[in-house]
């Protein structure tokens, strides 16, 4: 136990106006979407020029906010808890319930924003030339920039429903640019499939939202006076211990479903690689950086829901962890067989992806989140320059066996940018992917889940071996196809046609981002570098919460209000050697938790060797396996897949993607639609016809009788008696039908009148 | 007392657009009386809102100023398919619907 509520320390914290006004962010580019919707073909630069300066200003708000959170950060001890900075207004309210809209920024906010509003630039500024002449070029550059809102949006929101806000603008804007060439039938498909896959999880994004809320708004605005939509309510809620189990856990697997869907989680991953079908650009900023990063940054944010849910120190195994782990290898194996360098790209995010799930679900939160700041970096280098060898040298297309070969001695620049990525990528020590992935394995370890350990080293190791694969067949061997300048006719339409060039290196416009992307993917890692000590922990300083328990209005700090600037700390007690907090594990006393504490693995080199060793045997393997299929006519290896019954069988296995679509659309959808069909055929035959047939003869016989008795005397009589009333009714009133709207209006208040009167008559 | 000058006013006018309704022949003047008639209602509304000082009068009053507004529109749509089809606007000379 550490924390005396009773002794009171005041800390100040710093603010700011880039802080206190974090909530511009995603305003910003929302603003430049409606301007480049009205004006944007009118401008000299079709849009772009709002787009890109758009998103240079979020990328300064962010920036500053990011200095200005890191100066708060710093003005207090190592273990004190950091409120965020929270803001909010009333969206609108309906019976009693008040849904705010606002800001809810904290390390993990920062970060995000960074990261996307500098991706976003990047992206735009690479868009300008490479959708150049691109006939729906102005609203590609407004979906680009909606899109960047919404995720903008989703980052800083206060609550769950401004967050469900943000998560939908992005499922949209994801549709629109992936179906941006919707002329092509397989583009629209993929959009769709995109939209309805993810559509799918938010179900459960939905139903997690309105369980959690039912479940914790009394309690929360009991003790802290929020909403139960609230992010940090809602974290206080769950590791308060007071909340009902089931519903966390029921909530925390409801939410997880969408972060599935998302986040391009096994079973729900195959949209993802379809999704490659939009412009390049649109690759490298939804599917590489940000949009798939949502599900991860959902759970990375209500991260005490999905702790206390799914008992994350408690057991061996849970649901996060065992997605993540089967994500990471099922789509590693897919990587290896894709022809097209994109979808190699798709499958390695989706199974980076696993890798931040799996640290998130083995309470490995840092690691994970510092992940997603290092693989947006290389990632969306990856993506940038495999649309660059497609925009320069092979003509538009994305096949690595039939276009490329051969490319590092045209494409300099992209080559190398190509070559720190992927060693980023493949964990190499000392890129940044080294830093954040071997942390993940390391922590999986430590928290006691030692076969994912073993699942990430694998994974490790088909990393470096499918993208050897991949940067030998593009950048190695003998140039074939568009590559060597050979023209074949499936020119795309769509695509600007400056033809007639043989391989070349991309402009500046393409190749700046390309040198800062990589020059991030070696620096960023150094953000927290375990291995140089704890000084270099910077990350883990500005990011992570601290799990101290404080009191309610410590929690709930809001600009302007009782919270603000000030805080009542627990005891400094932690300050010196083994810090250890309650919080995730047992009932906090007099105060609540902000965040769950979670353990940190001892970085140790031994341990990083082992997967540094994987790394590059995985290299080495792939190299001398790329040669000797790719790199000779003949060889024992060469079209094994065609001779060895077993490798012909798994090949297929995987080129069909585990026919994980086919179970979708044929196996699911049939066997649910033709048993089902079949058995309500069955029940209608059997049950329901022979219950009709039943009540039918019955019904015959009584009908019978009926028919004589009653029909024929009793009701005929009256229906003709009626008949001949209704008859001499109407002959009588005829001449009031007088086809005169006049007349009809003199009966109208006529007999209003006269009812009128009665009502005044009965009333006295 | 101040009610009583609004209800009567209401009636008035009421009593004008009943009028009109039923005696004149140009069909827009019979719209115009409706109008009359649904505003005659809605200072009803408003009195009675005001002297119970909430707000149902006013938000219902609204309601039938959107209503009415409606009504006009398909109204004047008639009126003007009458005149297509007629040459004249005239309500005494419409009797096809006669029983």
């Amino acid at each position: 136990m550490v924390v005396a509520a009773s002794e009171t320390t005041e800390v100040v914290l710093e603010s700011g106006w880039f802080l206190e006004n974090a909530w511009l962010i995603p305003v910003v580019p929302a603003v430049a979407f409606v301007l480049i919707i009205f004006f944007g073909k009118r401008m000299p630069r079709k849009g772009a020029e709002f787009g890109i300066a758009s998103m240079v200003g979020a990328l300064v708000l962010s920036a500053m906010a990011g200095m200005q959170w890191i100066g708060r950060v710093n003005a207090v001890s190592e273990y004190t808890h950091v409120p965020p900075v929270v803001r909010t207004w009333t969206w609108w309210q309906n019976g009693g319930v008040h849904f705010g809209i606002g800001q809810h920024v904290d390390g993990l906010s920062v970060v995000v924003l960074l990261v996307v509003a500098f991706i976003s630039t990047l992206v735009q500024i690479y868009s300008v030339e490479y959708l150049h002449g691109d006939r729906r070029y102005t609203h590609f550059f407004g979906a680009l920039t909606l899109f960047s809102a919404g995720m903008l949006n989703m980052v800083v929101a206060e609550n769950m429903i401004q967050l469900i806000l943000g998560w939908e603008i992005m499922g949209l804007c994801s549709f629109l640019l992936i179906g941006h060439w919707w002329e092509d039938s397989a583009n629209s498909r993929a959009a769709l499939k995109a939209f309805f896959t993810t559509r799918t999880g938010d179900v459960g994004l939905l139903a997690g939202t309105s369980l959690l809320f039912f479940a914790a708004n009394d309690w929360t605005q009991k003790t802290l006076g929020v909403s139960g939509f609230s992010i940090r309510g809602l974290s206080a809620w769950a590791l308060s211990g007071e909340g009902s189990t089931t519903a966390i856990t029921v909530g925390a697997i409801a939410l997880f479903i969408a972060c599935i869907g998302k986040s391009g989680q096994f079973p729900l991953h195959t949209w993802l690689p379809d999704a490659m079908a939009g412009p390049t650009p649109v690759s490298s900023l939804l599917h590489s950086s940000t949009m798939v990063v949502a599900g991860v940054f959902l759970v990375a944010r209500l991260y005490p829901v999905f702790f206390e849910g799914m008992d994350i120190y408690g057991s061996g195994l849970n649901l996060i962890v065992l997605i993540g782990g089967v994500t990471i290898i099922i789509a590693a194996a897919l990587a290896f067989v894709q022809d097209d360098i994109k979808k190699v790209l798709a499958y390695s995010t989706v199974s980076q992806l696993g890798y931040m799930m799996m640290g998130l679900g083995a309470g490995a939160w840092l690691p994970a989140v510092f992940h997603i700041f290092t693989h947006a970096f290389f990632k969306a280098c990856l993506f940038l320059g495999a649309g660059s060898i497609s925009h320069s040298a092979s003509h538009h297309s994305f096949d690595m066996k039939k276009d490329m070969g051969g490319l590092r001695k045209h494409m300099p620049v992209t080559f190398a940018t190509w070559v720190v990525s992927t060693l980023a990528l493949m964990g190499v020590f000392p890129f940044s992917g080294f830093f954040s992935k071997d942390e993940i394995i390391d922590n999986v370890g430590h928290a006691g889940y030692t076969a994912f350990m073993w699942v990430g080293l694998t994974g490790a190791f088909m990393t470096a071996a499918y993208m050897t694969r991949a940067t030998y067949l593009t950048f190695f061997g003998e140039p074939r196809g568009a590559a060597a300048g050979v023209h074949h006719g499936d020119h795309h339409g769509d695509h600007h046609g400056d033809a007639g060039h043989g391989p070349r290196e991309s402009g500046p416009l393409i190749t700046i981002p390309l040198v800062i992307l990589a020059t991030l993917a070696i620096g960023s890692g150094l953000l927290n570098a375990v291995p140089f000590g704890h000084s270099w922990e910077n990350f883990k300083k500005w990011v992570e919460p601290r799990a101290e328990v404080v009191s309610a209005t410590g929690i709930a700090s809001v600009v302007g209000g009782p919270g603000e600037s000030r805080l009542a700390a627990g005891g400094e007690e932690g300050k010196e050697g083994k810090h250890s907090s309650p919080c995730g594990s047992e009932k906090p006393e007099g105060g609540v938790c902000p965040a769950p504490y979670v353990k940190h693995a001892e970085f140790k080199w031994s341990k990083a060797a082992v997967s540094l060793v994987l790394v590059f045997a995985g290299m080495i393997a792939s190299w001398f396996l790329c040669v000797q299929l790719y790199g000779r006519r003949a060889g024992p290896l060469v079209g094994l897949t065609s001779r060895n019954g077993a490798a012909r069988a798994g090949h297929r296995f995987l080129v069909n993607k585990y026919y994980l679509d086919h179970v979708y659309e044929n196996v699911i959808v049939r066997t649910l639609a033709g048993p089902v069909a079949r058995a309500a055929y069955w029940f209608n035959q059997r049950v329901i016809d022979a219950a009709v047939n039943g009540v039918g003869t019955t019904a015959k016989r009584i009908a019978g009788w009926v028919y004589k008795n009653i029909d024929q005397r009793l009701v005929d009589g009256a229906v003709n008696a009626s008949g001949a009333g209704a008859q001499g009714a109407g002959r009588a009133l005829q001449p009031v039908q007088s086809g005169k709207v006049s007349q009809y209006g003199a009966l109208l208040f006529g007999a209003a009148a006269v009812g009128g009167l009665v009502l005044v008559i009965i009333n006295t | 007392m101040l009610l009583n000058q609004f209800l009567f006013l209401s009636a008035i006018l009421f009593c004008i657009g009943v009028y009109g309704v039923i005696a004149r022949k140009n069909a827009v003047l019979v719209l115009m009386s409706i109008e009359l008639i649904l505003n005659s209602v809605n200072i009803n509304l408003l009195a009675f809102a005001m002297r119970n000082g909430n707000a149902d009068g006013h938000t219902f009053a609204l309601y039938v100023i959107a209503v009415a507004a409606a009504e006009v529109g398909v109204g004047l749509a008639m009126v003007l398919l009458m005149y297509r089809n007629r040459r004249s606007i005239a309500l005494d000379e419409l009797s096809e619907m006669r029983g």
